[in-house]
């Protein structure tokens, strides 16, 4: 069996791109290898590491058991869509503030589960928060360091998101 | 490792699939949500010619009520059918397994339909499926066969899917009003396969009399195992823990779970003998909140 080459067109972090990758490429290797956003990062490379997490159609997911293939039209956000105008994202400084990172090799998965998440349901308790990055794997922190900088992002975009309904209100 | 090169396919229709599946055989493979079948390519313990992606076909992924069943599409994801008002009232004990299944990031991807043919005998919806005596629809280009749950599951990692066919959806029978589930299981970090696990639906008469009842374990067998010794234990009887006791001991009695190095043939049994009883309580408990509710 030859390599077969696909066309795929694809929306990474606002960005529309035609791109000719072989068909076994996964989305980890399209983002990395074609569109050299190398800030998604391939750990165990079979779903159980959860450091290639990425936003796909607003669902967060391993980007490892994803096909490019099966993502043609689809849009992504990667851990390079965070940070805006040289101003970090409300999760990233939340997680440095607590010392989430340390090696930071499993943060990029981290950083875009918290991100899908707290999109979804930014009021979720400390034990759902838990619960749900369970899939993240992390062999440096402990994780006492990653949840505690994850609660503290929930807790900023929760306000944030209070903050911006009283002032939709006030202009109403 | 880098999965093997294959050919690509993207039908629109499903006879389109079908007629791509009757032309390769044996060495095409379907992919849906890929959460299964991605890593086995990954890791080369699958090496398929021809992947046949059937997200783009419309309608596969409609969750109904046809016939008094519902029917939930081969291309439903484990997220959409667990946010699903339908799949919650009409098949509780499919939405009690659902949160069961892997991480949120993969159950946003997997499919229902794609995990009950992965046949994963450690899986969840393998078991509700068994328990619940749901129908399969599985077609090949020149029609349809249903085959029903205790047929579907032949063994490690088989279902009766053959060469040229797909699974097209899957049926499970509407549960009774007063229908009560639990979903119970050990595995030894959250979101792996479990050692063992049990889903139960009881229903249970306003007098304490367990009407209907049906079992099914996970991970101590080749296929979901159910014992209908075990059941006949219930029905008729109250619900009470001695009762519940006595059909533990009558599901595990046969059972030879295979030991690994998770566990022994013997602790799998009894581990498998507490989440009877622990599934049992559990669902009843239920049944007691709803009466209380109504009081």
């Amino acid at each position: 069996m030859t390599a077969q080459m696909l066309s795929l067109s694809l929306t990474v972090n606002g960005l529309e791109h035609v791109l000719n990758v072989e068909s076994r490429r996964t989305l980890a290797e399209v983002l990395r290898e074609d569109l050299q956003l190398t800030g998604t990062h391939l750990g165990c490379e079979h779903g159980v590491c959860g450091a290639c997490t990425v936003i796909i159609d607003g669902a967060a997911a391993r980007s490892c058991l994803v096909l490019g293939a099966q993502c043609d039209g689809s849009h992504v956000e990667t851990v390079e869509s965070l940070a805006a105008d040289g101003e970090l994202h409300p999760i990233q400084r939340a997680m440095i503030d607590h010392h989430g990172f340390q090696c930071a090799f499993c943060s990029p998965g981290f950083l875009m589960s918290i991100k899908a998440l707290a999109d979804d349901d930014p009021d979720m308790s400390k034990e759902q928060i838990r619960e749900e990055l369970s899939g993240n794997l992390c062999r440096c922190t402990g994780y006492a360091s990653i949840l505690a900088g994850a609660e503290a992002a929930f807790d900023v975009i929760s306000k944030r998101n209070k903050l911006n309904s009283i002032e939709e209100t006030k202009n109403a | 490792m880098k999965m093997r090169a294959f050919e690509y396919h993207r039908p629109e229709t499903l006879a389109e699939a079908l007629a791509v599946l009757a032309e390769f055989g044996g060495d095409a493979k379907v992919i849906a949500g890929g959460q299964s079948l991605v890593p086995m390519m990954a890791m080369r313990l699958s090496t398929p010619d021809h992947l046949v992606d059937i997200s783009r076909i419309s309608g596969l992924d409609e969750i109904k009520l046809a016939d008094g069943r519902l029917t939930i599409g081969a291309m439903v994801r484990h997220a959409a059918a667990f946010s699903n008002d339908l799949v919650a009232t009409t098949a509780p004990l499919v939405h009690a397994a659902l949160p069961h299944i892997g991480h949120r990031a993969i159950r946003n991807r997997g499919t229902v339909c794609g995990s009950l043919a992965h046949a994963d005998p450690a899986a969840e919806l393998p078991a509700v499926a068994r328990a619940l005596d749901a129908e399969f629809v599985v077609a090949n280009a020149h029609g349809i066969r249903l085959i029903p749950a205790h047929e579907f599951f032949l063994g490690y990692l088989t279902a009766d899917v053959g060469d040229g066919e797909m699974v097209t959806e899957v049926r499970f029978p509407i549960a009774a009003a007063n229908a009560v589930v639990s979903v119970q299981e050990v595995s030894r970090r959250h979101g792996d396969f479990a050692l063992a696990g049990c889903v139960a639906q009881l229903s249970i008469a306003p007098n304490g009399t367990i009407e209907t009842a049906a079992l099914a374990l996970f991970g101590v067998d080749a296929t979901p195992y159910r014992s209908a010794a075990a059941e006949a234990e219930l029905v008729g009887n109250m619900s009470t823990s001695e009762v519940f006791a006595n059909a533990a001991t009558k599901m595990t009695a046969d059972l030879n779970p295979a030991a690994d190095n998770h566990g022994s043939t013997a602790y799998r049994r009894h581990l498998a003998g507490v989440l009877v009883r622990r599934a049992l309580a559990d669902a009843a408990s239920k049944f007691s909140l709803t009466i209380g509710a109504l009081a």
